[in-house]
Protein backbone atom coordinates (compact mmCIF):
# COMPACT_ATOMS: atom_id res chain seq x y z
CA UNK A 1 0.00 0.00 0.00
CA UNK A 2 1.00 3.67 -1.25
CA UNK A 3 -0.45 5.10 2.23
CA UNK A 4 1.79 2.72 4.30
CA UNK A 5 4.73 4.84 3.88
CA UNK A 6 3.55 7.95 5.17
CA UNK A 7 4.93 9.08 8.45
CA UNK A 8 1.05 9.71 9.76
CA UNK A 9 -2.29 8.33 9.12
CA UNK A 10 -3.67 9.26 5.72
CA UNK A 11 -7.19 10.43 6.95
CA UNK A 12 -4.93 13.58 7.15
CA UNK A 13 -4.68 13.94 4.18
CA UNK A 14 -8.57 14.49 3.86
CA UNK A 15 -9.39 16.32 7.09
CA UNK A 16 -6.69 19.13 6.90
CA UNK A 17 -7.60 20.30 3.32
CA UNK A 18 -11.41 19.85 5.03
CA UNK A 19 -10.78 21.59 8.03
CA UNK A 20 -9.39 24.55 6.83
CA UNK A 21 -11.79 24.86 3.62
CA UNK A 22 -14.70 25.28 6.88
CA UNK A 23 -12.28 27.20 8.86
CA UNK A 24 -10.60 29.47 6.56
CA UNK A 25 -13.83 31.47 5.00
CA UNK A 26 -14.09 32.31 8.87
CA UNK A 27 -10.60 33.45 9.19
CA UNK A 28 -10.79 35.70 5.93
CA UNK A 29 -13.72 37.39 7.19
CA UNK A 30 -12.10 38.30 10.38
CA UNK A 31 -9.47 39.66 9.06
CA UNK A 32 -10.80 41.62 5.98
CA UNK A 33 -12.88 43.47 8.62
CA UNK A 34 -9.65 44.68 9.09
CA UNK A 35 -8.38 45.72 6.12
CA UNK A 36 -8.84 48.93 4.06
CA UNK A 37 -11.20 49.05 0.92
CA UNK A 38 -8.35 49.53 -1.71
CA UNK A 39 -6.73 46.20 -0.39
CA UNK A 40 -9.86 44.09 -0.40
CA UNK A 41 -10.60 44.97 -3.97
CA UNK A 42 -6.99 43.57 -5.17
CA UNK A 43 -6.93 40.48 -7.18
CA UNK A 44 -5.28 38.07 -6.03
CA UNK A 45 -6.90 38.14 -2.76
CA UNK A 46 -5.07 38.99 -0.02
CA UNK A 47 -5.75 36.59 3.60
CA UNK A 48 -3.63 38.92 5.65
CA UNK A 49 -3.74 42.65 5.85
CA UNK A 50 -0.99 44.31 5.25
CA UNK A 51 -1.55 46.85 8.40
CA UNK A 52 -4.43 47.71 10.68
CA UNK A 53 -7.14 49.42 9.31
CA UNK A 54 -9.84 50.44 11.39
CA UNK A 55 -12.53 52.40 9.17
CA UNK A 56 -14.34 49.21 8.54
CA UNK A 57 -15.71 48.53 11.77
CA UNK A 58 -15.61 52.80 13.14
CA UNK A 59 -18.01 53.11 9.60
CA UNK A 60 -20.07 50.44 10.95
CA UNK A 61 -20.33 51.56 14.54
CA UNK A 62 -20.78 55.39 13.70
CA UNK A 63 -22.70 55.36 10.55
CA UNK A 64 -25.40 52.72 10.99
CA UNK A 65 -27.24 51.32 14.17
CA UNK A 66 -25.61 48.60 14.42
CA UNK A 67 -24.76 48.80 18.49
CA UNK A 68 -28.50 49.07 18.46
CA UNK A 69 -28.72 46.08 16.40
CA UNK A 70 -26.74 43.73 18.46
CA UNK A 71 -28.37 45.17 22.00
CA UNK A 72 -31.31 44.05 19.58
CA UNK A 73 -30.32 40.70 18.81
CA UNK A 74 -29.21 40.26 22.39
CA UNK A 75 -32.41 41.54 24.23
CA UNK A 76 -34.57 39.12 21.87
CA UNK A 77 -32.09 36.07 22.50
CA UNK A 78 -32.04 36.70 25.57
CA UNK A 79 -35.81 36.77 26.29
CA UNK A 80 -36.27 33.91 24.03
CA UNK A 81 -33.75 31.84 26.37
CA UNK A 82 -35.50 32.78 29.94
CA UNK A 83 -39.05 31.79 28.18
CA UNK A 84 -38.05 28.87 26.69
CA UNK A 85 -36.56 27.43 30.01
CA UNK A 86 -39.35 29.04 32.10
CA UNK A 87 -42.48 27.70 29.87
CA UNK A 88 -41.11 24.77 27.86
CA UNK A 89 -40.10 23.13 31.49
CA UNK A 90 -43.19 23.80 33.70
CA UNK A 91 -45.68 22.51 30.25
CA UNK A 92 -43.16 19.64 29.77
CA UNK A 93 -43.43 18.90 33.40
CA UNK A 94 -46.83 19.09 33.10
CA UNK A 95 -47.04 16.96 30.40
CA UNK A 96 -45.01 14.49 31.76
CA UNK A 97 -46.04 14.06 35.19
CA UNK A 98 -49.77 15.61 36.08
CA UNK A 99 -53.11 13.68 35.00
CA UNK A 100 -55.41 15.66 33.31
CA UNK A 101 -58.19 15.20 31.11
CA UNK A 102 -57.21 15.52 27.68
CA UNK A 103 -53.61 15.42 28.18
CA UNK A 104 -53.07 12.69 25.15
CA UNK A 105 -55.14 14.76 22.93
CA UNK A 106 -53.11 18.56 23.91
CA UNK A 107 -49.70 16.79 23.63
CA UNK A 108 -50.39 15.16 20.53
CA UNK A 109 -51.67 18.73 18.97
CA UNK A 110 -48.55 20.44 20.63
CA UNK A 111 -46.34 18.09 18.85
CA UNK A 112 -48.20 17.77 15.66
CA UNK A 113 -47.34 21.48 15.51
CA UNK A 114 -43.80 21.17 14.52
CA UNK A 115 -44.65 19.54 11.76
CA UNK A 116 -45.71 23.14 10.38
CA UNK A 117 -43.95 25.47 8.93
CA UNK A 118 -42.82 29.17 9.06
CA UNK A 119 -43.51 29.63 5.98
CA UNK A 120 -47.37 28.99 6.27
CA UNK A 121 -47.56 30.67 9.81
CA UNK A 122 -45.99 33.81 8.93
CA UNK A 123 -48.61 35.30 7.38
CA UNK A 124 -51.64 34.27 9.38
CA UNK A 125 -49.04 35.79 12.24
CA UNK A 126 -48.20 39.02 10.39
CA UNK A 127 -51.83 39.76 10.12
CA UNK A 128 -52.75 38.91 13.74
CA UNK A 129 -49.53 40.79 14.95
CA UNK A 130 -50.91 44.01 12.61
CA UNK A 131 -54.28 43.54 14.30
CA UNK A 132 -52.95 44.04 18.04
CA UNK A 133 -50.75 46.38 16.70
CA UNK A 134 -47.31 45.48 17.82
CA UNK A 135 -45.82 44.42 14.37
CA UNK A 136 -42.56 46.70 13.82
CA UNK A 137 -41.59 46.27 17.73
CA UNK A 138 -39.41 43.81 19.26
CA UNK A 139 -41.66 42.47 20.94
CA UNK A 140 -43.24 41.01 17.71
CA UNK A 141 -39.28 39.46 17.00
CA UNK A 142 -39.72 37.52 20.11
CA UNK A 143 -42.99 36.83 21.07
CA UNK A 144 -43.36 33.96 18.38
CA UNK A 145 -40.14 32.65 19.97
CA UNK A 146 -41.52 32.47 23.88
CA UNK A 147 -41.81 28.78 23.62
CA UNK A 148 -42.03 25.85 21.18
CA UNK A 149 -43.10 22.59 20.24
CA UNK A 150 -39.66 21.04 20.09
CA UNK A 151 -38.74 22.40 23.65
CA UNK A 152 -42.07 20.75 25.38
CA UNK A 153 -41.30 17.90 23.48
CA UNK A 154 -37.72 17.69 24.86
CA UNK A 155 -38.27 18.76 28.69
CA UNK A 156 -41.39 15.67 28.66
CA UNK A 157 -38.44 13.38 27.42
CA UNK A 158 -36.52 14.16 29.89
CA UNK A 159 -39.04 14.31 33.03
CA UNK A 160 -39.99 11.13 31.76
CA UNK A 161 -36.88 9.63 32.20
CA UNK A 162 -36.33 10.77 35.43
CA UNK A 163 -37.89 8.40 38.55
CA UNK A 164 -40.60 8.92 39.28
CA UNK A 165 -40.68 7.50 43.46
CA UNK A 166 -38.12 10.50 43.84
CA UNK A 167 -40.80 12.90 43.43
CA UNK A 168 -43.23 10.60 45.19
CA UNK A 169 -40.78 10.89 48.04
CA UNK A 170 -40.81 14.51 48.12
CA UNK A 171 -44.34 14.97 47.96
CA UNK A 172 -45.16 12.06 50.99
CA UNK A 173 -43.22 14.55 53.01
CA UNK A 174 -45.20 17.14 52.37
CA UNK A 175 -43.53 18.78 49.65
CA UNK A 176 -46.21 20.58 47.23
CA UNK A 177 -46.34 20.39 43.46
CA UNK A 178 -44.71 22.93 42.62
CA UNK A 179 -42.20 23.32 45.24
CA UNK A 180 -40.92 19.68 44.69
CA UNK A 181 -40.83 20.61 40.80
CA UNK A 182 -38.58 23.84 41.65
CA UNK A 183 -35.98 22.29 44.08
CA UNK A 184 -35.85 18.41 43.41
CA UNK A 185 -37.00 17.95 39.58
CA UNK A 186 -35.58 21.17 38.25
CA UNK A 187 -32.01 20.85 39.84
CA UNK A 188 -32.12 17.11 37.99
CA UNK A 189 -32.90 18.99 34.93
CA UNK A 190 -29.88 20.94 34.06
CA UNK A 191 -27.89 18.96 31.50
CA UNK A 192 -31.94 19.16 29.09
CA UNK A 193 -32.06 23.28 29.96
CA UNK A 194 -28.75 23.10 29.04
CA UNK A 195 -29.75 21.55 25.69
CA UNK A 196 -32.67 23.80 25.09
CA UNK A 197 -30.87 27.17 26.11
CA UNK A 198 -28.69 26.39 23.02
CA UNK A 199 -31.04 25.19 20.63
CA UNK A 200 -33.01 28.52 21.28
CA UNK A 201 -30.06 30.56 21.37
CA UNK A 202 -28.90 29.34 18.15
CA UNK A 203 -32.29 29.83 16.22
CA UNK A 204 -33.38 32.87 17.56
CA UNK A 205 -30.19 34.50 17.47
CA UNK A 206 -29.58 33.09 13.76
CA UNK A 207 -33.49 33.82 12.34
CA UNK A 208 -33.58 36.11 9.69
CA UNK A 209 -36.90 35.71 7.96
CA UNK A 210 -39.23 36.51 10.68
CA UNK A 211 -38.04 39.35 12.14
CA UNK A 212 -36.78 40.48 8.55
CA UNK A 213 -41.21 40.58 7.60
CA UNK A 214 -42.23 41.88 11.53
CA UNK A 215 -39.85 44.64 11.89
CA UNK A 216 -39.16 47.71 9.50
CA UNK A 217 -37.80 50.09 11.32
CA UNK A 218 -33.99 50.36 11.47
CA UNK A 219 -33.58 50.82 14.35
CA UNK A 220 -35.65 47.90 16.05
CA UNK A 221 -33.45 45.47 13.46
CA UNK A 222 -32.13 42.57 14.93
CA UNK A 223 -28.60 42.16 14.09
CA UNK A 224 -29.35 39.10 11.12
CA UNK A 225 -31.57 41.81 9.79
CA UNK A 226 -29.74 44.72 9.91
CA UNK A 227 -27.06 43.09 8.16
CA UNK A 228 -29.17 41.95 4.97
CA UNK A 229 -30.69 45.12 4.90
CA UNK A 230 -27.45 47.50 4.78
CA UNK A 231 -25.87 44.62 2.23
CA UNK A 232 -28.91 45.72 -0.30
CA UNK A 233 -27.63 49.31 0.13
CA UNK A 234 -24.18 48.89 0.45
CA UNK A 235 -22.64 45.99 -1.13
CA UNK A 236 -19.38 47.10 -2.36
CA UNK A 237 -18.20 48.59 1.14
CA UNK A 238 -16.80 45.12 2.02
CA UNK A 239 -15.04 46.05 5.39
CA UNK A 240 -17.95 47.58 7.10
CA UNK A 241 -19.98 44.28 6.10
CA UNK A 242 -17.35 41.70 7.11
CA UNK A 243 -17.11 43.85 10.13
CA UNK A 244 -21.07 43.33 10.92
CA UNK A 245 -20.73 39.72 10.31
CA UNK A 246 -17.88 39.29 13.06
CA UNK A 247 -20.72 40.85 15.28
CA UNK A 248 -23.07 38.64 13.94
CA UNK A 249 -21.27 35.84 14.07
CA UNK A 250 -18.55 35.60 16.99
CA UNK A 251 -20.88 35.94 19.95
CA UNK A 252 -22.10 32.21 19.31
CA UNK A 253 -18.75 30.74 17.61
CA UNK A 254 -17.27 32.11 20.89
CA UNK A 255 -19.74 30.04 23.05
CA UNK A 256 -19.60 27.52 20.89
CA UNK A 257 -15.70 27.09 21.42
CA UNK A 258 -16.02 27.33 25.31
CA UNK A 259 -19.23 25.06 25.64
CA UNK A 260 -18.14 22.82 22.51
CA UNK A 261 -19.39 20.10 24.70
CA UNK A 262 -22.42 20.85 25.82
CA UNK A 263 -23.52 22.50 21.45
CA UNK A 264 -22.39 19.05 20.22
CA UNK A 265 -24.98 17.44 22.79
CA UNK A 266 -27.66 19.98 21.40
CA UNK A 267 -26.83 18.86 18.02
CA UNK A 268 -27.05 15.27 18.58
CA UNK A 269 -30.27 15.41 20.55
CA UNK A 270 -32.33 17.38 18.26
CA UNK A 271 -31.01 15.02 15.49
CA UNK A 272 -31.87 12.15 17.35
CA UNK A 273 -34.75 12.52 19.08
CA UNK A 274 -35.96 15.16 17.18
CA UNK B 1 -56.04 27.54 9.91
CA UNK B 2 -56.85 30.71 9.55
CA UNK B 3 -53.71 30.26 6.16
CA UNK B 4 -56.38 28.52 5.00
CA UNK B 5 -59.13 30.94 4.77
CA UNK B 6 -56.37 33.36 3.84
CA UNK B 7 -55.54 31.32 0.98
CA UNK B 8 -58.77 31.16 -0.25
CA UNK B 9 -58.67 34.89 -0.24
CA UNK B 10 -57.86 37.72 -2.37
CA UNK B 11 -56.52 40.43 0.29
CA UNK B 12 -53.90 43.04 0.32
CA UNK B 13 -53.75 43.75 4.14
CA UNK B 14 -55.02 47.13 4.15
CA UNK B 15 -58.35 46.67 2.99
CA UNK B 16 -61.17 43.47 4.43
CA UNK B 17 -60.22 40.57 2.56
CA UNK B 18 -62.83 39.59 -0.23
CA UNK B 19 -62.87 35.37 -0.31
CA UNK B 20 -62.45 33.72 -3.75
CA UNK B 21 -63.19 29.91 -3.46
CA UNK B 22 -60.58 28.05 -5.03
CA UNK B 23 -59.24 30.42 -8.13
CA UNK B 24 -55.73 30.94 -5.93
CA UNK B 25 -54.72 27.36 -5.94
CA UNK B 26 -56.13 27.49 -9.87
CA UNK B 27 -53.69 30.52 -10.72
CA UNK B 28 -51.41 28.73 -8.88
CA UNK B 29 -51.13 25.89 -11.24
CA UNK B 30 -50.55 27.77 -14.03
CA UNK B 31 -48.50 30.52 -12.73
CA UNK B 32 -44.55 30.00 -14.82
CA UNK B 33 -42.73 32.00 -11.86
CA UNK B 34 -44.26 29.11 -9.30
CA UNK B 35 -43.61 26.14 -11.37
CA UNK B 36 -40.08 27.63 -12.33
CA UNK B 37 -39.56 27.99 -8.23
CA UNK B 38 -40.85 24.85 -7.67
CA UNK B 39 -38.39 23.23 -10.52
CA UNK B 40 -35.50 25.74 -8.31
CA UNK B 41 -36.53 23.99 -4.88
CA UNK B 42 -36.50 20.08 -6.56
CA UNK B 43 -33.13 20.83 -8.09
CA UNK B 44 -31.62 22.45 -4.73
CA UNK B 45 -33.99 19.63 -2.62
CA UNK B 46 -32.59 16.35 -5.41
CA UNK B 47 -28.32 18.15 -5.24
CA UNK B 48 -28.33 19.12 -1.59
CA UNK B 49 -30.12 16.13 0.60
CA UNK B 50 -27.85 12.93 -0.85
CA UNK B 51 -24.29 15.12 -0.80
CA UNK B 52 -25.19 16.36 2.63
CA UNK B 53 -25.88 13.11 3.99
CA UNK B 54 -22.88 11.28 1.79
CA UNK B 55 -20.19 14.16 2.96
CA UNK B 56 -21.85 13.79 6.64
CA UNK B 57 -21.09 9.78 6.74
CA UNK B 58 -17.79 10.14 5.18
CA UNK B 59 -16.83 13.25 7.66
CA UNK B 60 -17.99 11.43 10.41
CA UNK B 61 -16.09 8.06 9.69
CA UNK B 62 -12.77 10.27 9.27
CA UNK B 63 -13.29 12.26 12.41
CA UNK B 64 -14.06 8.73 14.06
CA UNK B 65 -10.21 7.87 13.86
CA UNK B 66 -7.62 8.12 17.07
CA UNK B 67 -5.28 10.28 15.15
CA UNK B 68 -3.48 13.30 16.38
CA UNK B 69 -5.37 16.67 15.94
CA UNK B 70 -8.93 15.01 16.33
CA UNK B 71 -10.19 17.46 18.38
CA UNK B 72 -8.72 20.49 16.30
CA UNK B 73 -10.18 18.84 12.93
CA UNK B 74 -14.08 18.40 14.66
CA UNK B 75 -14.16 21.54 16.08
CA UNK B 76 -12.92 23.36 12.44
CA UNK B 77 -15.87 21.51 10.55
CA UNK B 78 -18.42 21.60 12.75
CA UNK B 79 -17.69 25.62 13.60
CA UNK B 80 -19.62 26.82 10.62
CA UNK B 81 -22.92 25.33 11.77
CA UNK B 82 -23.58 27.73 14.63
CA UNK B 83 -22.61 30.69 12.19
CA UNK B 84 -26.03 32.15 10.68
CA UNK B 85 -27.19 31.37 7.35
CA UNK B 86 -27.55 35.45 7.05
CA UNK B 87 -23.99 36.15 7.52
CA UNK B 88 -22.95 32.88 5.76
CA UNK B 89 -24.60 34.53 2.39
CA UNK B 90 -22.84 37.65 3.23
CA UNK B 91 -19.77 36.08 3.77
CA UNK B 92 -20.46 33.67 0.47
CA UNK B 93 -20.64 36.72 -2.04
CA UNK B 94 -17.76 37.69 -0.65
CA UNK B 95 -15.69 34.68 -1.15
CA UNK B 96 -17.90 33.92 -4.50
CA UNK B 97 -17.31 37.46 -5.65
CA UNK B 98 -16.14 37.32 -9.51
CA UNK B 99 -13.79 40.04 -9.43
CA UNK B 100 -11.60 39.52 -6.65
CA UNK B 101 -12.92 36.71 -4.62
CA UNK B 102 -10.87 34.16 -3.46
CA UNK B 103 -13.02 31.12 -5.33
CA UNK B 104 -11.88 32.44 -8.76
CA UNK B 105 -8.37 32.76 -7.04
CA UNK B 106 -8.16 29.02 -6.17
CA UNK B 107 -9.58 28.58 -10.16
CA UNK B 108 -6.35 30.71 -11.44
CA UNK B 109 -3.98 28.80 -10.06
CA UNK B 110 -5.80 25.47 -10.74
CA UNK B 111 -5.84 26.68 -14.46
CA UNK B 112 -9.31 26.80 -14.70
CA UNK B 113 -10.66 30.22 -16.16
CA UNK B 114 -12.18 32.83 -14.36
CA UNK B 115 -16.27 32.18 -13.40
CA UNK B 116 -19.38 34.43 -12.37
CA UNK B 117 -20.69 31.95 -9.53
CA UNK B 118 -23.35 33.64 -7.95
CA UNK B 119 -24.21 36.36 -10.96
CA UNK B 120 -24.18 33.83 -13.57
CA UNK B 121 -28.06 32.71 -13.74
CA UNK B 122 -26.66 28.95 -14.97
CA UNK B 123 -24.20 28.66 -11.94
CA UNK B 124 -26.07 30.57 -9.37
CA UNK B 125 -28.36 27.92 -8.25
CA UNK B 126 -25.18 24.88 -7.78
CA UNK B 127 -23.19 27.68 -5.77
CA UNK B 128 -25.96 28.08 -3.29
CA UNK B 129 -25.85 24.15 -2.74
CA UNK B 130 -22.47 24.50 -1.75
CA UNK B 131 -22.60 27.55 0.28
CA UNK B 132 -25.52 25.50 2.25
CA UNK B 133 -23.39 22.47 2.10
CA UNK B 134 -20.44 24.20 4.20
CA UNK B 135 -23.27 25.45 6.69
CA UNK B 136 -24.70 22.24 7.26
CA UNK B 137 -22.58 19.30 6.76
CA UNK B 138 -21.39 19.92 10.43
CA UNK B 139 -25.03 19.31 11.64
CA UNK B 140 -25.17 15.60 9.88
CA UNK B 141 -21.62 15.25 10.66
CA UNK B 142 -22.33 15.54 14.04
CA UNK B 143 -25.47 12.89 14.12
CA UNK B 144 -23.55 10.09 12.19
CA UNK B 145 -20.76 10.85 14.40
CA UNK B 146 -23.25 10.42 17.75
CA UNK B 147 -24.25 7.43 15.66
CA UNK B 148 -20.95 5.79 14.75
CA UNK B 149 -19.65 5.87 18.30
CA UNK B 150 -22.91 4.27 19.20
CA UNK B 151 -22.37 0.95 17.52
CA UNK B 152 -20.83 -1.73 19.61
CA UNK B 153 -17.49 -2.88 18.85
CA UNK B 154 -18.53 -6.13 19.12
CA UNK B 155 -20.56 -6.06 16.23
CA UNK B 156 -17.64 -4.59 13.63
CA UNK B 157 -14.76 -7.30 15.73
CA UNK B 158 -17.03 -10.18 14.79
CA UNK B 159 -17.38 -9.43 11.13
CA UNK B 160 -13.39 -8.95 11.05
CA UNK B 161 -12.98 -12.20 12.84
CA UNK B 162 -15.10 -13.86 10.24
CA UNK B 163 -12.76 -12.58 7.64
CA UNK B 164 -14.96 -9.33 6.25
CA UNK B 165 -12.48 -7.28 4.87
CA UNK B 166 -12.79 -3.03 5.78
CA UNK B 167 -15.28 -2.33 2.96
CA UNK B 168 -17.20 -5.54 3.42
CA UNK B 169 -18.14 -4.28 7.11
CA UNK B 170 -18.44 -0.77 6.47
CA UNK B 171 -20.91 -2.14 3.64
CA UNK B 172 -22.58 -4.74 5.64
CA UNK B 173 -22.44 -3.63 9.52
CA UNK B 174 -22.01 0.36 9.29
CA UNK B 175 -24.53 1.38 7.23
CA UNK B 176 -27.19 -0.81 8.07
CA UNK B 177 -26.68 0.23 11.67
CA UNK B 178 -26.42 3.59 10.74
CA UNK B 179 -29.94 3.70 8.59
CA UNK B 180 -32.36 5.06 11.37
CA UNK B 181 -29.94 8.06 11.70
CA UNK B 182 -30.06 8.52 7.25
CA UNK B 183 -34.11 8.34 7.59
CA UNK B 184 -33.85 10.70 10.25
CA UNK B 185 -31.04 13.14 8.26
CA UNK B 186 -32.86 12.87 4.59
CA UNK B 187 -36.22 14.05 6.65
CA UNK B 188 -35.00 16.84 8.41
CA UNK B 189 -32.60 17.58 5.33
CA UNK B 190 -35.58 17.63 3.20
CA UNK B 191 -37.17 20.21 5.43
CA UNK B 192 -33.92 22.53 5.55
CA UNK B 193 -33.51 22.37 1.63
CA UNK B 194 -37.40 23.07 0.75
CA UNK B 195 -37.60 26.03 3.52
CA UNK B 196 -34.19 27.29 2.61
CA UNK B 197 -34.38 31.77 2.53
CA UNK B 198 -31.32 32.98 4.60
CA UNK B 199 -28.78 31.86 2.10
CA UNK B 200 -30.81 33.20 -0.99
CA UNK B 201 -31.73 36.80 0.58
CA UNK B 202 -27.91 36.94 1.51
CA UNK B 203 -26.72 35.89 -1.61
CA UNK B 204 -29.03 36.38 -4.76
CA UNK B 205 -32.01 37.64 -4.03
CA UNK B 206 -33.82 35.01 -6.07
CA UNK B 207 -31.72 36.42 -9.25
CA UNK B 208 -29.93 36.66 -11.25
CA UNK B 209 -32.77 36.35 -13.86
CA UNK B 210 -35.11 34.62 -10.94
CA UNK B 211 -32.72 31.45 -11.45
CA UNK B 212 -32.46 30.64 -7.78
CA UNK B 213 -36.01 31.83 -6.73
CA UNK B 214 -37.48 28.89 -5.19
CA UNK B 215 -41.21 28.66 -3.91
CA UNK B 216 -40.26 29.90 -0.25
CA UNK B 217 -38.41 33.20 -1.82
CA UNK B 218 -41.69 33.16 -4.07
CA UNK B 219 -44.28 33.64 -1.44
CA UNK B 220 -41.58 35.49 0.51
CA UNK B 221 -42.19 37.88 -2.38
CA UNK B 222 -45.87 37.95 -2.82
CA UNK B 223 -46.85 38.21 0.47
CA UNK B 224 -44.90 40.85 1.78
CA UNK B 225 -43.51 42.04 -1.24
CA UNK B 226 -46.03 42.48 -3.58
CA UNK B 227 -48.83 42.89 -0.71
CA UNK B 228 -50.44 39.24 -2.48
CA UNK B 229 -51.14 37.84 0.86
CA UNK B 230 -54.01 35.65 0.07
CA UNK B 231 -52.13 34.08 -3.12
CA UNK B 232 -48.75 33.28 -1.30
CA UNK B 233 -50.83 32.06 1.57
CA UNK B 234 -52.15 29.63 -0.86
CA UNK B 235 -48.70 29.16 -2.37
CA UNK B 236 -47.47 28.35 1.52
CA UNK B 237 -50.10 25.71 2.10
CA UNK B 238 -49.22 23.82 -1.34
CA UNK B 239 -45.57 24.04 -0.22
CA UNK B 240 -46.52 22.33 3.63
CA UNK B 241 -48.64 19.63 1.35
CA UNK B 242 -46.13 18.92 -0.65
CA UNK B 243 -43.31 18.57 2.42
CA UNK B 244 -45.73 16.67 4.50
CA UNK B 245 -46.08 14.26 1.48
CA UNK B 246 -42.50 13.93 1.13
CA UNK B 247 -41.68 13.42 4.72
CA UNK B 248 -44.15 10.47 4.99
CA UNK B 249 -43.00 9.18 1.85
CA UNK B 250 -39.30 9.36 3.01
CA UNK B 251 -40.64 7.69 6.66
CA UNK B 252 -43.04 4.87 4.53
CA UNK B 253 -40.33 3.96 2.22
CA UNK B 254 -37.65 3.39 5.63
CA UNK B 255 -40.63 1.31 6.96
CA UNK B 256 -40.82 -0.75 4.23
CA UNK B 257 -37.11 -1.18 4.10
CA UNK B 258 -37.56 -2.58 7.72
CA UNK B 259 -36.37 0.28 9.85
CA UNK B 260 -38.07 1.71 12.98
CA UNK B 261 -37.40 5.18 13.67
CA UNK B 262 -40.76 7.22 13.88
Amino acid sequence: MLFKKLPFSPWHLLLMPLALLFVLPLVQMLLTSFMSNAEINQFPPKLIPTSLHLEGWRALLAETNAPRWLLNSILVSAVSVVSHLILCSTAGYGFARLKFAGRGVAFVAVVATVMIPIQLLMIPTYLMFARIGIVDTLAAAFVPWLASAFGIFLMRQFFLSLPAELEEAALIDGCGRWRTFRSIVLPLARPAMATLAVFTLLSSWNDLLWPLIAISDDSRFTLQVGLATFQGTRHTEWSQLMAGNVLATMPLILAFLLAQRRFIATMTFSGLKG
Amino acid sequence: MWAFFISRAKWNGITAGVPVGWRNYQQLAQDPDMLAAARHTLLLTVLFVPSSIVLGIVVAIALNQRIRLIGFYRTCIFVPYVASAAATGILASFVFNPQFGAANDILRHLGIPQQQFLESPSQALYVIVLIALWGEVGFTTVIYLAALQDIPKELVEAATMDGAGRWRVFRHVTLPELRPVTVFASVWQTITAVQLFDLIYTTTRGGPLNSTQTVVYYIYELAFQTQRLGYGAAAAYLLFVVTLLLTLGIIWYSRRRGSEVF
